[in-house]
């Protein structure tokens, strides 16, 4: 009984000499059946490991190193640099006159944004996986901001200058003569005086909805496929045991959904980090592209890196409490 | 008794049964009209709002450029012509460019799939040494932009080796760029653009399935690779064909990875990226004095040029959605 629960304690451990010995034919721990999945995992992982090594590791040392150097571009090829320890990150927050605010900015904004996609998302794909008419051809268009929002469309027209003056001007037209119907809206209920700080995150919620849709394609999916992967026996089930839909959707929907929920909320932190339009990015290759210091970039998108490893490992921690696998 | 046979046949029926079930029948139709119009209300102004830049961008792409100046033409051209699409092909060498695009994001994003797809059971069933050490590197993929690592990446591959074998060999490194080789190597070996989200949802899936299946099929005496195969391939099929489609349209639309790899390739999304500049020429009556053309005409050639490329991609889409619905009846061996 009590090795039992010693071995049950730490099942995923592994010693040392025990994962020195596994991969050397002909030892003890060789033969044991631990070690033989162990190596068949591994053979499983390998391409990661072959390609993080080879694709991942190095570029990123070197990246690493830079933001601790003071960085200079020759002439001809390559750069030299010099080891100057934390300066860079010193920089980064003190000297650098838009970094700070513009990550405080970010993170604000990021917060109300990505719940707002987590929540939006789930229930599109709850309703997506309902049963009614033109099923495909909603899924369908909810496929479309995956397409829009990739690779070099969301950009390639506001790459011109000059219409996005234009697009400017014409803004301040419309918000000049009135016609702006939620703005008029906002006013009505901000003058009525409920809750006027609750109002304001809705509204910049509202304001920003065709952002967040655009924003929530992928989530979309992802839900999708974990939903349609329920067994319907299991609402049957439900239904005839008395369950009302409002239940079975917590009972069931949304426990055998949940590990999704930790996909998709990292998915959603990331994107909305590594977005082009993301003023920090902005700041970054400013700094790198015209002032020409590498090293400081560097330490800029390290740290910022830093405060997205941060946001993703705190939102996880806080998910996997809730997140329920099948234990059998 | 008169009254009664007034009204229509199923009428009475559903009143009769209405007063049979004290009110519950009558109460349970209006809440299910009340929540699939609401929902209909929700899709419908949701949808509208996608597809309504689409529908503007197809309506001015298929209008005359006097149309575009005249105020009172807002959605339907005065003057319809297919002639812009015309000149979109030949700005973006339409057929060469569109198959070389299909070729490469076909095989790049099976590699990438099938290897993240092996990685992905690898962390859901296996246990191993160094194993958070590996997943972190997983998560690390997903948030470390390709940018910060490209330079080294581009020096990597113009003088690529391994380990100094080719050296040996042939006497010098080898220069790998304008081939698809070196981003092929990448995509087998999980490296390709955002792999580490798939490797992830793979995983989470895996995870998800109920060990007892494969224990099952260990009993029966199958092996690890036929129980893979037989057992936990098909029932992980959405989320796999959800990958396969993330990574095609992303491979499809990609700016980044194209210009780095395949930069000798015509590729479209390169070609829609530099269709301005190739657009002043192409209309100015000398090559080399470039002409700037007007603002609203860049804008309905670009608009073109952004639905060529997503009707492809929709279309696509289309036919992978048969598969999600098809493995819904796979996966009802879960219990």
């Amino acid at each position: 009984m009590m090795t039992q629960k010693k071995i049950k304690s730490r099942p995923n451990h592994w010693g040392f000499r025990e994962s020195i010995l596994t991969f050397i034919p002909g030892t003890s721990v060789y033969k044991t059946m631990r070690a033989k999945n162990a190596r068949k995992g591994v053979l499983f992982i390998m391409p990661l490991i072959i390609g993080f090594l080879v694709f991942m590791a190095k570029p990123l040392g070197e990246s690493l190193l830079m933001s601790m150097s003071n960085v200079q571009m020759k002439a001809g090829e390559g750069y030299s640099r010099v080891f100057t320890g934390i300066a860079n990150y010193q920089y980064a927050f003190s000297v650098d006159p838009y970094f700070n605010q513009r990550l405080v900015e970010e993170i604000g904004r990021m917060a109300v944004n990505a719940i707002a996609t987590l929540v939006l998302s789930f229930v599109i794909a709850v309703i997506l996986n309902q049963d009614f008419k033109g099923r495909a051809l909603a899924r369908a268009i909810f496929f479309l901001p995956v397409i829009l929002s990739s690779g070099v469309l969301p950009g390639i027209e506001s790459q011109n200058e000059f219409y996005n003056m234009m697009q400017g001007i014409s803004d301040e037209i419309a918000n000049a003569s009135g016609i702006n119907l939620s703005a008029s809206l906002e006013e009505l209920l901000s003058v009525s005086g409920i809750g006027s700080g609750v109002f304001d995150v809705l509204f910049t919620m509202i304001d920003a909805i065709y952002d967040i849709v655009m924003a929530s394609g992928i989530q979309i999916i992802v839900f999708l496929s974990g939903l349609q992967a329920i067994s319907p026996s299991l609402y049957e089930a439900a239904d005839i045991e008395g369950c009302t839909a409002w239940e079975s959707f917590w009972k069931i929907t949304f426990p055998i959904v949940s590990p999704l929920l930790l996909v998709n909320c990292i998915y959603t932190i990331i994107d909305f980090f590594m977005k082009n339009d993301n003023r920090v990015m902005e700041r970054i290759n400013e700094v790198m592209y015209s002032q020409f210091r590498f090293g400081e970039a560097a330490a800029m998108s390290w740290i910022y890196f830093g405060v997205a490893l941060l946001f993703i490992s705190v939102s996880s921690f806080i998910i996997t409490r809730g997140v329920r696998y099948y234990e059998d | 008794m008169k009254t009664k046979n007034a009204i229509p046949e199923n009428r009475r029926n559903f009143w009769e049964a209405n007063r049979a079930s004290n009110g519950y029948l009558l109460k349970s139709v209006i809440t299910q009209k009340v929540i699939s119009f609401a929902r209909a209300l929700l899709l419908f102004g949701l949808c509208f709002m996608i597809i309504q830049p689409l529908l503007t961008r197809f309506g001015t792409s298929l209008m005359m450029e006097k149309d575009l100046y005249d105020s009172t033409v807002v959605l339907v051209p005065r003057n319809p012509t297919l002639d812009n699409y015309r000149i979109v092909f030949e700005l973006t060498d339409f057929p060469r460019s569109m198959l070389n695009t299909l070729w490469t994001s076909l095989l790049v994003s099976v590699l990438q799939v099938v290897s993240c797809t092996l990685v992905g059971y690898g962390f859901a069933r296996f246990d191993f040494p160094l194993k958070k050490l590996w997943f972190a590197c997983v998560v690390a993929l997903i948030i470390i932009p390709p940018q910060t690592i490209a330079t080294a990446l581009y020096m990597n591959f113009a003088n690529f080796d391994i380990l100094g074998v080719i050296k040996a060999i042939k006497g010098r490194t080898i220069s790998l760029h304008g081939s698809i080789v070196p981003y092929a190597m990448m995509s087998l070996t999980c490296m390709g653009l955002k792999n580490g989200l798939y490797i992830y949802m793979l995983k989470q899936y895996f995870t998800g399935i109920p060990k007892s299946l494969e224990e099952a099929a260990y009993v029966d005496g199958c092996g690890t690779m036929h129980t893979f195969i037989k057992i936990m391939l098909p029932d992980a099929m959405p989320t796999i064909t959800s990958c396969f489609l993330f990574s095609f349209v992303w491979q499809w639309t990609d700016l980044f990875y194209t210009r780095n790899f395949l930069s000798g390739m015509s590729i479209y999304s390169t070609q829609l990226s530099s269709i301005v500049s190739r657009m002043n020429r192409y209309f100015s009556s000398d090559a080399s004095k470039p002409i700037i053309v007007p603002v609203g005409r860049q804008q309905q050639l670009i608009s073109i040029g952004v639905l060529i490329c997503c009707i492809p991609l929709v279309i696509l889409y289309l036919f992978a959605q048969r598969t999600f619905v098809e493995s819904i009846v796979m996966s009802g061996s879960k219990e």
